[in-house]
């Protein structure tokens, strides 16, 4: 378990002041995604967990031990931890391999050729250890630089935003190693991201930020199914569910997946059968109705209960979350249709699903 | 072209002494540098002012405070006095320290640039990978600053070698002990002995043409870290 406060005013004449108060409490073991804005302070709260940045008053614990409190900061180098900077940060003057060996020879315990193999197979960069980072792509760069954070043997790494310097493609190319980094490693990541993809489709808990303040905080699909946190997402608000496939449907490339709620039908993308996969449907795609509409086009519908309702004042969208099994749908509706449905909690309705996507 | 045995003598002489300030300046010049790339301090300004001050001052300013300093009278002079070393003007190292002031900003801009130029950065890279400051210095930022640091030796040495007012206000004109080559040309002139003002001026010509093309051919190379002094 990582508990973490800090309180941090910054004061300066060229930016705005900005100032984070935070109490946060971070699993020690998976993901936990730390999402906000950019501006939120999100970054800054990875540099204080660091020790990167001056002057911040804190408490900061990690299983147990304690890194600062009101008397006592552990200096940046004597802290156990991996960091992956948002831009490749490899030193420019050394080879890849040797930039691997820089966090080698100072990590706590010699690594095993076993443990160094893994690492460097698990990120694809056998063939690269030879080249220097300017003959290097960015995506290659951020993986190298992967690697070397996870060479020190950090008892938790720490992510900022490292898709944030690549272009899409890139993303799509390191996307993959990440999720691997989870299933091979025991070691809690903290990731910074803005992106609502990126943190569905590595997270297994979420710290929301707004304007230097947590918003929410917990397990990922809890957070991301919370009425009162989800009008933060704006377009991204919607819901995780993790199913598992059931069943192909070779002749229009669609597989079955099931959930407590129902199943649900979506693109094949090449999942094995039963294996666990993660669907986020947006509250923009999900319409209701109270009948079964079986001449719909639409072929995903569950059964459903309203749980809640929020409607701004002044604004003529509407959220509404029903539970549809043990998990919970949200749907975006105006509040004219939310009349003329005369829709209130604990009434059964019919979620009329558009278009549900694969995120892990 | 050839040389006189006292000629030679200047000539060794002024190579010893650039090498030995050039040597200090750098052990010396470095944590400055390093500080004034680093600090958010008020000080910074009034530093790098007076670090700058040779850059716009006669040599002779320079030459008279550190004459009357290191004089008897001087303080300076008294310390070096109840250490029982005597006073330093007319001595080697009285030219020695006299020179290390005179060239100092030489060495220290390029540095500083260089410093400056890395940013936060790789520092902070350094440590999120535990090694701890010293450990930084010698494998991250000396490696990284490395043209900046021979940009600094190269300017500091020649700079050296190329000083006369300051030499002629402290050092004076000893044979073997100050007189370096730039002063054996003025007394060659001053002795009407133009022959060999002619093969020391060409020679120091000579020097100072290859020190300037092997900077601008280094620097062309390696990364450009610009002179801000020159």
């Amino acid at each position: 378990m990582i508990k973490a406060c800090f309180k941090v005013a910054y004061r300066s004449s060229v930016k705005s002041d900005f100032s984070l108060d935070v109490k946060i409490d971070i699993p020690s073991k998976g993901v936990t995604a730390i999402f906000g804005h950019s501006g939120s302070g999100k970054t800054t709260l990875l540099r204080c967990i660091a020790g990167l940045e001056d002057s911040v008053h804190g408490h900061l614990e990690v299983s147990g031990q304690v890194w600062q409190n009101d008397n006592y900061c552990l200096k940046t180098y004597k802290r156990p931890i991996g960091y992956v900077f948002q831009e490749a940060s490899l030193f420019d003057h050394l080879s890849a391999h040797e930039n691997l060996l820089f966090a080698m020879k100072r990590a706590e315990h010699t690594v095993s050729q076993d443990n160094f193999d893994r690492i460097i197979s698990v990120l694809g960069i056998k063939s690269q250890l030879t080249r220097y980072p300017n003959e290097l792509s960015g995506g290659e760069r951020q993986r190298v630089a992967i690697a070397r954070a996870l060479l020190v043997q950090p008892k938790i790494l720490l992510m900022d935003e490292p898709l944030a310097s690549l272009d899409t493609a890139r993303k799509r190319e390191i996307l993959p190693y990440l999720e691997r980094l989870h299933e091979n490693f025991d070691i809690p990541i903290l990731y910074v991201s803005h992106s609502l993809d990126e943190v569905a489709r590595l997270a297994d808990h979420v710290v929301v930020l707004e304007a230097g303040k947590v918003k929410a905080q917990g397990e990922l699909t809890q957070v991301f199914s919370t009425l009162e946190y989800s009008s933060y997402f704006e377009q991204g608000t919607g819901v995780i569910i993790k199913a598992a496939v059931l069943e192909k449907d070779r002749q229009w490339h669609l597989m079955k997946v099931g959930f407590t709620g129902g199943e649900l039908w979506l693109s094949d993308n090449d999942e094995k059968i039963s294996e666990e996969v993660r669907v986020r449907i947006l509250a923009k795609d999900v319409s209701l109705a109270l009948s079964n509409h079986e001449d719909s086009s639409i072929a995903n519908r569950l059964a459903g209960k309203v749980e809640d309702i929020i409607q701004e004042e002044n604004s003529p969208i509407a959220l509404v979350r029903l539970k549809v099994g043990d998990e919970f749908i949200i749907a975006r509706l105006t509040g004219k249709s939310l009349a003329n449905l005369g829709l209130k909690e604990g009434m059964r309705c019919w979620a009329q699903i558009k278009s549900v996507a694969i995120v892990h | 072209m050839s040389f006189s045995q006292a000629d030679m003598a200047a000539i060794w002489l002024t190579i010893k002494l650039a090498s030995t300030v050039t040597l200090l300046l750098l052990i010396i010049g470095t944590p400055i540098a390093w500080w004034l790339a680093r600090t958010s301090s008020r000080w910074k300004g009034p530093i790098a002012a007076v670090v700058a001050l040779p850059l716009v001052l006669p040599p002779t300013v320079i030459g008279f405070y550190l004459l009357i300093a290191m004089g008897p009278n001087g303080a300076v002079g008294q310390f070096t006095q109840s250490l029982g070393l005597g006073t330093l003007p007319f001595t080697f190292w009285g030219l020695v320290i006299a020179s290390i002031f005179y060239s100092m900003p030489f060495v220290i801009q390029p540095i500083q640039n260089a410093i400056e130029s890395l940013g936060d950065r790789p520092l902070e890279v350094a440590a999120t990978l535990r090694a701890g400051p010293w450990d930084t210095f010698f494998n991250v930022v000396l490696p990284l600053a490395k043209p900046g640091f021979i940009t600094a030796a190269i300017l500091g040495f020649a700079h050296t070698v190329g000083e006369f007012g300051v030499v002629l206000m402290i050092g004076g004109n000893i044979p073997g002990e100050t007189q370096v080559v730039s002063v054996q040309i003025y007394e060659h002139v001053e002795a009407m002995e133009y022959g060999q003002a002619h093969a020391l001026s060409a020679l120091m010509i000579l020097f100072s043409f290859i020190v300037l093309l092997a900077l601008y051919g280094f620097q062309r190379k390696g990364k450009v870290h610009a002179l801000s002094v020159k």
